[in-house]
């Protein structure tokens, strides 16, 4: 059970067809036909005596980008953060109900929430690299696992972690230098590179592009599209655009609960519920 | 442009008037601190020169009238300052994290900051009767380790402050972005959170140092002073703040020169390390920001 959580080398993954779908567009996109990796089963959150969720319940497939849209408050990054049990740091938030990675239940008392956190990636709204070397930001995972064993090894991680993530051919001259010298959009690809150097099953995006310009966000967003052929991602956004433009499935909270979920294209196209449709065209009262 | 109406016009005079007055008067108070401080230092060193000559460094404290200097005190107040931030700054800082990583507003931390407050704003005077009491006493004697103790207890509760502080502006985002990637609690502090405030808390152990180095009530009951020249810490020892305050009052004009000369030291101990202070933030910030 433990052994699920442990973080494996790139190299030991099982080589999983990437999904055969193009670029994603409104209009063609594939069902997602990739198994699930995480099952969200009849979560209800609280914040002290506050409920942010509802009773919520979700599959997120592999190899796909799961966007999780709704106005603030909404209770998205409340869902995305027991995920990875980011709410535990908060006092007095309290998760009921299971939630399954892999078959694991990543609440029970025997997971320790550092292995959840290390087999799943975060990425936050600010970027947030810390205030060392671009070298030593990517590195910092890795060495707090002891990953690697020797300096060409992580030499080598750092390589590919940063070319993973699209940044390297703009850093490789300057690895010695801080990290928070680049610019925002280069700072997000940073720390999107930093989670990738524990070669984490799923990564968590909390509106990711919001702090940036359109030209950084869409480089974010290609690196997403990219990344989602070796990773299960789940994106918190507010726009509806970028929603539309990097998942293949999306969930609509409101008020902490989930309203609809399903293939991207039909919660856009035909959304079942009013509600939804509301929303997505700005109707939302 | 269009005419301004008479109210209008008479409004708008108002309130740049208002603005030069109250401009005006920061720049008073500033000028008046300003001057005030310039009066101190230029008393401390025209008199302070007078004193001076290399026997100030090389000589020990002697009678009047036999010259002598204060290389005692001045190595009795390096040894005594030095110890007492070698105790207290590791303690203090560690409570400064407890503070702010651990306890944050837990009953026990409210507890501990109000203590540490108190500590804070404490006459020094009094530490110097605590550590007599229990230091001096019991042990048989005044002491340079008494001394050290007591100055490390002025110390800790300044550096817990100034660590509890420096680390309260160290973003969450930080703490935040390690403990996504799998740290533990003690990993975050150690290894991101510490390094990013390492030159802020480096300046508040510097003040703290300048602090210390000018106490003399403490030092009256705890290492006493001493005339002649000695390393020992089980014995009195010689300080610069008490041989300011002995010579000072003292009948003798060459005596009264080297508690100028004294007091002229620690002023420029204390610039210097504060100078200092700004140098180490100013080259960690850079090191850091990139």
């Amino acid at each position: 059970m433990l052994a699920a959580m442990t973080p494996t080398p790139e190299t030991a993954k099982p080589a999983i067809a990437p999904m055969q779908a193009p670029r994603v567009t409104a209009a063609a996109s594939a069902p997602v036909t990739s198994p699930t990796r995480i099952k969200i089963d009849h979560i209800n959150a609280f914040y002290g005596q506050k409920q942010a969720l509802f009773d919520v319940n979700l599959e997120v497939p592999d190899n796909a980008v799961t966007a999780f849209i709704g106005a603030s408050g909404c209770g998205k990054s409340t869902l995305l953060r027991c995920l990875n049990r980011m709410n535990d740091t908060i006092p007095g938030a309290r998760v009921e109900g299971q939630i399954r990675m892999d078959g694991t239940d990543i609440n029970s008392a025997e997971i320790d929430p550092v292995q959840v956190r290390t087999r799943i990636g975060m990425v936050f709204q600010k970027p947030n690299p810390f205030p060392m070397s671009i070298y030593d930001n990517i590195a910092y995972g890795p060495r707090a696992h002891k990953l690697v064993s020797n300096k060409a090894e992580m030499d080598e991680l750092v390589e590919k972690s940063l070319r993973r993530a699209a940044l390297w051919d703009e850093v490789k001259d300057r690895l010695g230098k801080s990290g928070l010298g680049l610019s925002g959009g280069q700072q997000q690809r940073l720390v999107i590179a930093r989670a990738l150097a524990v070669s984490p099953a799923v990564i968590l995006m909390d509106e990711p592009c919001s702090a940036l310009d359109p030209v950084a966000t869409a480089h974010i967003e290609a690196l997403i599209d990219e990344l989602r052929k070796h990773t299960c991602i789940v994106i918190v956004t507010h726009s509806m655009a970028q929603a539309a433009r990097v998942s293949q499935i999306t969930a609509f909270f409101h008020m902490g609960k989930l309203i609809e979920a399903g293939n991207t294209d039909q919660i856009f196209m035909a959304p079942k519920l009013d509600q939804t449709q509301d929303y997505i065209t700005g109707r939302f009262g | 442009m269009k005419q301004l109406t008479a109210a209008t016009r008479a409004r708008y005079f108002r309130r740049q008037l208002v603005d030069r007055i109250m401009g005006g008067l920061c720049i008073a108070a500033a000028g008046l601190g300003l001057v005030l401080l310039g009066m101190i230092l230029w008393m401390l060193f025209s008199n302070g020169i007078a004193g001076f000559s290399l026997a100030v460094f090389t000589e020990s404290m002697a009678q009047p009238g036999a010259g002598g200097g204060l290389a005692n005190a001045i190595v009795g107040s390096l040894i005594q300052v030095g110890l007492g931030a070698m105790i207290g700054a590791p303690i203090g800082m560690m409570v400064g994290v407890y503070l702010s990583e651990v306890g944050k507003e837990s009953k026990f931390a409210q507890v501990v900051r109000f203590v540490n407050d108190i500590l804070l704003s404490a006459p020094s005077v009094l530490i110097g009767l605590f550590v007599y009491q229990i230091a001096v006493e019991p042990l048989g004697g005044f002491s340079g380790l008494a001394g050290a103790l007591a100055l490390a207890i002025i110390a800790m509760p300044i550096v817990a402050r100034t660590t509890e502080d420096i680390l309260r502006l160290v973003p969450q985002a930080y703490r935040d972005g390690a403990v996504a990637l799998g740290s533990r609690e003690n990993e975050v502090v150690r290894k991101v959170v510490l390094p990013a405030a390492f030159g802020g808390i480096l300046t508040g152990v510097l003040l703290a140092v300048a602090r210390i180095a000018g106490e003399t009530a403490p030092l009256l009951f705890t290492s006493l002073g001493n005339t002649n020249w000695s390393t020992d810490l089980t014995q009195p020892m010689a300080s610069l703040p008490i041989a300011i305050y002995r010579y000072a009052g003292s009948p003798y004009q060459e005596w009264v020169n080297l508690a100028w000369t004294g007091a002229m030291l620690i002023t420029v101990g204390v610039l210097v390390l504060n100078i200092l202070s700004r140098f180490s933030h100013a080259a960690v910030a850079g090191k850091q920001g990139g």
